[in-house]
């Protein structure tokens, strides 16, 4: 049972970095985008990728909060309160981006958009890295079980920690620089195309070399993690490798929708590969599925909500994406 | 430890009144104003106007800023819930996580459907448009439901069992439908339908008072002004259902409520005034009132204050203040709305006074804080428990130093966050009332 909650938070929290990572990627090109003239038709295109759809992915993140809490309410509660402080620190975040987003639409002075646009791209790059320091915690098990005993700064201040961040802002940048591609072409702007095309081409690289630079870091950092990775998790961290290249080489010969599903899936690969990792341990190597996972009698209602949820959420988000992917119609606010 | 633990008691209790009581004022709007917005929709399909739907179109325009608000500042209190309060959520996640879970597919159906009904106004037909916008109405009901079974089921526990401190069995469907499920979740979804009225309304009403008649401006007021007000005598009456189940389940917390000291037949009832040195004074006294008001006779028995040890009294002050407040305002637009009524069924117009538009003006932001202070009084009434009768709110706290750190930047935060939220939407202001 708790195996079948698990699937359903990972799919979740692939899709919230799939989907809202690529959110907060948009937000550093938006920062990088040059002068309030240079950039404007970049970050027009910005605004309207993500506009209808953000806070539909934003969800994924509360998603995967309160399935943790019922479903492994002992991790929940252990990994808030150790890792308190890059978690606020996300929190303040989403906050500082979500709101700067919908304020900077709804002003016309160029000071205050200018103001609200920095805080939406500044916080689009502090809140992943913190939520990545996070993961890095706790893939490097510096997440103790009993509350209280873990330490709320030399557990994400890690080598790891840092790996984490970086690799999580790096994700970003790179799957929105990918999608922006097809995006801008389907709006007529090849040009704009062009430069995301060779953002995506350097943060591609980027991310390579910073994911195989951490497996050096892992070794010596997360011993448990790295054994694993280069053991049964092995064929996944290739295969992701494997799809990073081919989506270099689509993004060479400008093929932006086979590369969306082929740099999405490297992704997946280094995530799912994480999972594979930790197997069958929810926190580092003191604490397992079985012993953190609510009773049965908790899992069973949850699963049944989580598949009749499911059946509600897809095709709405199908309609959702298939109406501002396909459509490209009149797209103002109101 | 135990200082740290103490200073952080108080930095938290204050960080986490402070999010959800800004949390839920725009948590209101997101309930109630797609139900405003669709009336005004709707009307104007079905009379063939242009006026109502561009007020539709403008009021969700705010709309949009109001909700996105609403995702992020809600977004904080998921992680308050675990930082704040990890042991709460790891002893009892199990038995009170699910409604949180629902919650979460409510988000999702809202988020999704507000994306297509905002940025869909002419990609879609003007009656498919509308459709896509009951969803929104139907999953912002919801997820005030599921939220507030959450919240019942820490006044009012059931659906575990207690043995040497381990929590066994739990059962998160008898916890979600507590007993003080029913009367919150009612009174809760009527407030937020009464807060968004009243709001709305005020800021149309000082256009009226301004002198803006044209552009749907009446229709601006009425059709929210209108909603509030049908839905405020049903409030009372939950309300009072309310009361009656707070005075059979939370004797405690009735006793705060009426400032009743100490346990007697036939109590009076107890309008204002506060507790001094156990003494309630410079209250007016309205002799069995409150016997009368629980049951109808004169010789009911209830609970005072001293029926608990001092340490598991709540603040009793602040609960009965609280109370009074939203009660009286309660009271105060009942009173406008039947104002209204008398005008409409002579006239069939407003009434001519200048002072029903004054007081509509007030109305917005006396029912946001009627709403507020019955938040206070179900939370403060229910101190010094974080679970009614189970767990201290004391030994739930995180003990993890610095946490009155992230109440000073969470108080930084709310500040820019108001004013911001506020200017941007006076920005639409003029737009949306000329
Ligand atoms: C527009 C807002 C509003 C108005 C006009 C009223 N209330 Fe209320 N009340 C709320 C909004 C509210 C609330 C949404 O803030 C609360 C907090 C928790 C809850 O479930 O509803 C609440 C709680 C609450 C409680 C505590 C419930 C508990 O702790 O379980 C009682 C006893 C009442 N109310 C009674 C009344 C009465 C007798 C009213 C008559 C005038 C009244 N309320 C008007
Ligand atoms: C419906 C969902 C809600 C949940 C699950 C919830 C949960 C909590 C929790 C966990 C605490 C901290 C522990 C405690 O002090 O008992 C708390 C305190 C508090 N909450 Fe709520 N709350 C909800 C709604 C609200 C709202 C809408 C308000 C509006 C103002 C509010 C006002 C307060 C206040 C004032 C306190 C501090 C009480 C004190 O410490 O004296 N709550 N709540
Ligand atoms: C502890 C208490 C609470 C928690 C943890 C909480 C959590 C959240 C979260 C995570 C969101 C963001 C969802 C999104 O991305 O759209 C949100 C929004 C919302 N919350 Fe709360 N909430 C609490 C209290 C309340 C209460 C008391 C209500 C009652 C009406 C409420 C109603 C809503 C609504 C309607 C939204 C959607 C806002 C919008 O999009 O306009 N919440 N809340």
């Amino acid at each position: 049972m708790a195996q079948i909650v698990l699937v359903f938070l990972w799919a979740g929290i692939t899709a919230y970095i799939l989907f809202g990572g690529a959110d907060f990627g948009a937000g550093l090109w938006d920062l990088l985008a040059g002068g309030p003239e240079d950039g404007a038709r970049e970050r027009a295109l910005i605004e309207h990728s993500i506009g209808p759809v953000w806070e539909a992915n934003h969800v994924w993140l509360i998603f995967a909060l309160v399935v943790v809490w019922t479903a492994f309410p002992t991790a929940f509660a252990a990994i808030m309160a150790t890792l308190s402080i890059p978690l606020t620190a996300v929190a303040f975040g989403v906050i500082l981006r979500g709101s700067a987003f919908a304020f900077r639409k709804s002003v016309t002075e160029p000071a205050l958009q200018k103001l609200f646009g920095a805080s939406f791209a500044l916080s689009s790059v502090v809140t992943p890295f913190f939520l990545g320091t996070a993961a890095g915690a706790i893939a490097s098990g510096r997440v103790p079980t009993t509350i209280g005993e873990g330490d709320v700064l030399r557990s994400w201040l890690t080598p790891s920690g840092v790996l984490g961040g970086t690799l999580a802002v790096g994700i970003c940048s790179y799957l929105a620089a990918v999608y922006l591609c097809a995006d801008a072409r389907r709006s007529g702007e090849d040009d704009l195309a062009e430069g995301f095309r060779r953002r995506a081409l350097l943060m591609g690289v980027l991310v390579g070399v910073v994911a195989l630079g951490g497996i050096v870091v892992l070794q010596q950092d997360a011993p448990r993690l790295f054994g694993r990775l280069t053991g049964p998790a092995l064929p996944l961290i290739f295969a992701s490798g494997a799809l990073g290249l081919a989506s270099l080489v689509l993004l060479t010969v400008r093929r932006y929708l086979a590369v969306r599903a082929t740099a999405a899936l490297a992704v997946v690969g280094v995530l799912w590969g994480w999972a594979v990792g930790q197997y069958p341990m929810l926190l580092g190597t003191h604490l397992s599925i079985d012993e953190g996972a609510a009773p049965a009698s908790t899992l069973r209602p949850l699963v049944v909500c989580l598949v009749a949820g499911t059946a509600l959420l897809v095709p709405s988000l199908l309609l959702l994406y298939g109406m501002f992917q396909s459509d490209p119609g009149e797209d103002v606010l109101v | 430890m135990l200082a740290a633990a103490g200073s952080n008691l108080l930095a938290a209790r204050f960080q986490m009144a402070l999010s959800l009581g800004w949390h839920i004022v725009v948590a209101c709007l997101g309930v109630g104003f797609p139900i405003v917005i669709l009336v005004a929709e709707g009307l104007g399909l079905r009379r063939g106007d242009t006026v109502h739907r561009e007020l539709a179109r403008r009021w969700s325009q705010a709309a949009a800023v109001l909700f996105a608000v609403g995702a992020v500042s809600g977004t904080i209190l998921s992680f308050e819930m675990g930082i704040l309060w990890p042991r709460l959520m790891g002893g009892y996640g199990a038995v009170f996580g699910l409604p949180f879970a629902l919650e979460g597919f409510a988000f999702f159906i809202e988020a999704i459907f507000i994306g297509i009904y905002l940025y869909g106004w002419n990609r879609l037909s003007p009656g498919r448009h509308l459709l896509t916008g009951v969803p929104v109405v139907i999953a912002g009901v919801l997820s005030a439901f599921f939220v507030v079974c959450a919240n019942a089921w820490m006044n009012d526990p059931q659906g575990f069992r207690l043995v040497g401190g381990k929590v066994l069995d739990p059962d998160p469907i008898a916890a979600m439908f507590n007993p003080a499920t029913p009367v919150q979740s009612v009174h809760m979804i009527i407030a937020a339908i009464m807060v968004t009225g009243y709001v709305v309304a005020a800021v149309h009403a000082l256009g009226l008072l301004r002198g803006r008649r044209g552009g749907g401006q009446r229709a601006a007021f009425l059709i929210p002004f209108t909603l509030a007000a049908v839905f405020t005598p049903a409030q009372i009456v939950v309300g009072d259902a309310a009361a009656r189940y707070v005075a059979d389940h939370q004797p405690v917390k009735l006793a705060a409520m009426e400032a009743q000291v100490s346990t007697e037949i036939g109590p009076a009832e107890h309008v204002g005034g506060v507790v001094v040195d156990g003494r309630l004074r410079y209250a007016i006294i309205i002799p069995h009132g409150l016997s009368l008001l629980l049951t109808g006779r004169t010789d009911t028995r209830v609970s005072g204050l001293d029926a608990v040890p001092v340490d598991q009294r709540p603040p009793v002050n602040v609960v009965h203040l609280a109370f009074d407040l939203m009660v009286g305002i309660g009271t105060g637009l009942l009173v406008l709305g039947a104002w209204l009524g008398l005008s409409w069924g002579r006239r069939r117009d407003l009434p001519h006074s200048r002072w029903f538009l004054r007081a509509a003006v007030l109305a917005g932001p006396a029912a946001v804080a009627a709403m507020e202070a019955g938040w206070v009084t179900t939370e403060v009434g229910r101190q010094p428990w974080i679970v009614y009768r189970v767990m201290r709110t004391a030994d739930a706290v995180n003990t993890a130093p610095g946490l009155a750190i992230g109440l000073f930047v969470l108080i930084g935060v709310y500040t820019v966050l108001t004013v911001s939220t506020v200017y941007v939407l006076r920005r639409q202001g003029p737009a949306a009332s000329a």
